[in-house]
């Protein structure tokens, strides 16, 4: 009999912080102490708080222990399973002050998780993904059986209408209107295709890849739930070679659910057929946006295709097709259980329901979060992420990836949502958001992501190729000091002409970190064209290391330290740096031990 | 998968197995697993708590787990009952037999064995 259970998480995160080798050492550990009877182990998906990895939560107490290293594991076996001592030295204890007398902390204590509300992630950290039975016994595929056995496909339809679940890719398209219009305005009797986007790739971004690696059968089972709702029989999973864990749980997902009958042939004796194929995607950017992704699996190289037709029209081999993100269908076996009405009591008037965000930059809890929408900036950053590092002031978060925009420290209130992201110059995305300080260069950060949608633009239209590109270069010379005021505005002007002009997503949002932060943070862009400086002491070349003459000991250290010699002095004498060597690598800075070296 | 039914019977059966995660559980039986314990027979005394618990459909509200030396070596195998708002129930010299009652009357039956508590061992 099984009377504890060791959850070890198994998502990317916590397995590149060693934690399959954990698993072993709990499995040698166990039966050294001849507990491998009565006690389970179960590698799971991701918890979300990545920051700590590698995870192991010890049920039924419910503890969270992080930052496990193979050497705490016999402690773990011979106190906790044994002896039932809780190791409190790594026991995760952030809990808020009225609990922090409470003896035994359970995870849904904890600040990080108090705050949030799991929808899309309930299952990622609680069951193991690579068993599709506790899938089941956590109600999975009842959802499908009710739609099959209960509901007419435009009940389906019109329960999402209710819920108003809106696409969590980015663009927050209703999901209900996308599949009815999938269902109606094609019927000849031919074919039709579900699909799912899983080439999650904006930088920071992760959650997609958390749910498939924590849940896969839950996209399984809304995809199905789709195929029956558009009147489809054939599924595609789109996902980057890169998530070589989530395509392995899908390939063992797809291949349990086949053997048990819930995808493949008459699914529950209704006569409804459904099969799903995953396609492996290269890694392009491009290949997220709709028309790519579709060009990509037909067999051709990832590049958009103008709209009309759209999709729901004319889509995967120019027949009628949608296309959800992974986050979208995880929400809708929830919603089908649980009622439209549920679903809309969560959040705010135009925005359903929760979102997941992956907290990344400056923050103490990198991870994943899942709040209700309309939660306040302030609340992920401060509450859930538990602030920044090293008691740095919040400068800015920038939502959204290269598409999206930054929400400056002024807008922390702000609460989150499509329409108000959208409003203060911003947008959803797909939930990256990367937390900026005072020590980050916001025309670096611009710089940063055009550097990324440069490399990634597809090059088939003119606009975002060359545009792009000559941002690019307009950025580089601002952050070389050799810009001039009339160069930003010419900067902005072609920001809209870009945005007007491009074919696809890509082009038409590439301009948005720069339009964002030229609108918050105009002052530190002309502080770098009108006096060659740069604020925040990032912009290499607008940057001089200077040695305080009175703090300096004359230590030599930093002499001996620069790899360019340009550092001159004698012993015990203050030093002086010679800029027209000085290539501001900073290893002076970093080797002073009087604290004498500063960036002007 | 033919049907619902069929659905269920996988879910209810599984449902042991994931129940212990989701923290549900109302009533904690704690088992003293030190050594003084392990010598006087806790071992047993917690698998049939384990397994008797499982086997009367309890497995939702009542979590079995083990601690050390609580200090009354004499009284050992001891466990203890733990219920939110109720006061701590302490029982001693516990056997797999002892254990099988306390699950039928106390944690099923809301009763609790008065005659192996420590009021009455210590009398």
């Amino acid at each position: 009999m099984i009377r504890a259970q060791v959850l070890i998480c198994g998502g990317t995160g916590c397995t590149s912080s060693g934690s399959h080798k954990l698993m072993e050492s709990f499995e040698t550990n166990l039966k050294k102490y001849e507990l491998d009877q009565e006690v389970k182990i179960v590698q799971t998906g991701c918890f979300g708080l990545c920051a700590l990895g590698p995870v192991v939560i010890v049920y039924p107490d419910g503890t969270f222990y992080s930052r496990v290293t193979e050497g705490d594991v016999e402690e773990i076996v011979s106190e906790h399973l044994l002896k039932g001592r809780i190791v409190e030295r790594l026991e995760y204890k952030d809990v808020t002050d009225d609990l922090k007398n409470k003896a035994d902390v359970s995870l849904n204590d904890t600040k990080f998780y108090r705050s949030q509300m799991r929808i899309a992630l309930r299952n990622c950290g609680v069951i193991n993904p690579e068993d599709i039975n506790e899938y089941i016994a956590m109600d999975g595929y009842a959802a499908l059986g009710k739609v099959l056995t209960e509901m007419k496909p435009e009940d389906v339809i019109q329960t999402l209408l209710d819920a108003g679940l809106r696409g969590r890719g980015g663009a927050g398209f209703p999901t209900g209107m996308k599949w009815k219009l999938a269902r109606t305005l094609v019927n000849d009797g031919g074919p039709k295709y579900v699909c799912c986007n899983a080439d999650e790739g904006d930088p920071g971004a992760f959650m997609d890849r958390s749910v498939l690696e924590g849940d896969p059968h839950a996209v399984l089972e809304a995809m199905a739930i789709a195929g029956y709702a558009i009147g489809s029989n054939q599924g595609f999973i789109y996902v980057r070679a890169e998530y070589p864990i989530a395509v392995k749980r899908l390939q063992i997902a797809i291949g349990q659910a086949k053997e048990l009958g819930l995808l493949g042939k008459n699914i529950f004796n209704t006569g409804f057929d459904f099969d799903i194929d995953i396609r492996l995607g290269a890694g392009a950017f491009v290949c997220g946006e709709e028309t790519a992704l579709m060009t990509s699996i037909e067999g051709n190289r990832g590049e958009p295709r103008p709209r009309p037709p759209f999709p729901a029209a004319k889509g995967l081999f120019m027949r009628p097709t949608i296309l959800n993100n992974v986050e979208t269908y995880a929400n809708i076996p929830q919603i089908i259980l649980k009622g439209a009405q549920w679903f809309a009591s969560i959040g705010t008037e135009k925005s359903k329901g929760t979102k997941v965000f992956a907290l990344g930059g400056k923050i103490n809890n990198t991870g994943l979060v899942e709040v209700p929408m309309g939660t306040t900036l302030r609340q992920i950053v401060e509450d859930i992420g538990g602030g920044i590092p090293n008691g740095k002031k919040f400068k800015a978060a920038q939502t959204g990836g290269p598409s999206g925009g930054c929400i400056p420290a002024e807008h922390f209130d702000v609460q989150i949502d499509y329409d108000n992201l959208m409003a203060i110059g911003s947008m959803m995305g797909s939930g990256g958001l990367i937390v900026m300080d005072e020590d980050n260069c916001m025309v670096d950060i611009a710089k940063f992501f055009l550097e990324f949608t440069v490399d990634e633009s597809c090059g088939k239209c003119t606009p975002c190729r060359i545009g792009t590109r000559r941002m690019l270069e307009m950025l580089t010379k601002i952050t070389e000091g050799k810009a001039t005021l009339e160069d930003l505005d010419k900067l902005e002007a072609l920001c809209y002409y870009i945005k007007d002009n491009s074919l696809c997503g890509l082009g038409q949002t590439a301009p948005n970190p720069v339009l964002s932060t030229l609108r918050y943070f105009r002052k530190e862009y002309e502080a770098h064209v009108v006096e060659k400086r740069c604020p925040a002491g990032v912009c290499k070349a607008l940057l001089n290391y200077v040695i305080d003459p009175l703090k300096c000991k004359g230590c030599t250290l930093c002499a001996r330290n620069c790899p360019v010699g340009a550092i001159t002095g004698t012993v015990r004498n203050p030093h002086t740096i010679d800029t027209t060597k000085c290539i501001k690598c900073g290893a002076c800075m970093d080797n002073c031990k009087f604290g004498a070296i500063s960036k002007k | 998968m033919k049907s619902l039914a069929e659905l269920q019977a996988i879910k209810d059966k599984m449902k042991d197995k994931v129940v212990l995660r989701e923290g549900s559980a109302q009533k904690r039986v704690v088992v003293g697993m030190a050594t003084c314990g392990i010598a006087a027979g806790a071992r047993p005394v917690l698998n049939a708590f384990v397994e008797g618990v499982s086997k009367e459909g309890l497995s939702g509200e009542v979590a079995v787990t083990q601690t050390g030396c609580i200090g009354i070596c004499q009284y050992e195998p001891v466990v203890e009952v733990f219920e939110a708002g109720k006061e701590k129930v302490t029982y001693v010299k516990m056997t797999a037999e002892k254990a099988q009652r306390v699950i039928t009357d106390h944690l099923k039956g809301g009763k609790v064995v008065t005659e192996y508590t420590i009021a009455a061992y210590a009398k």
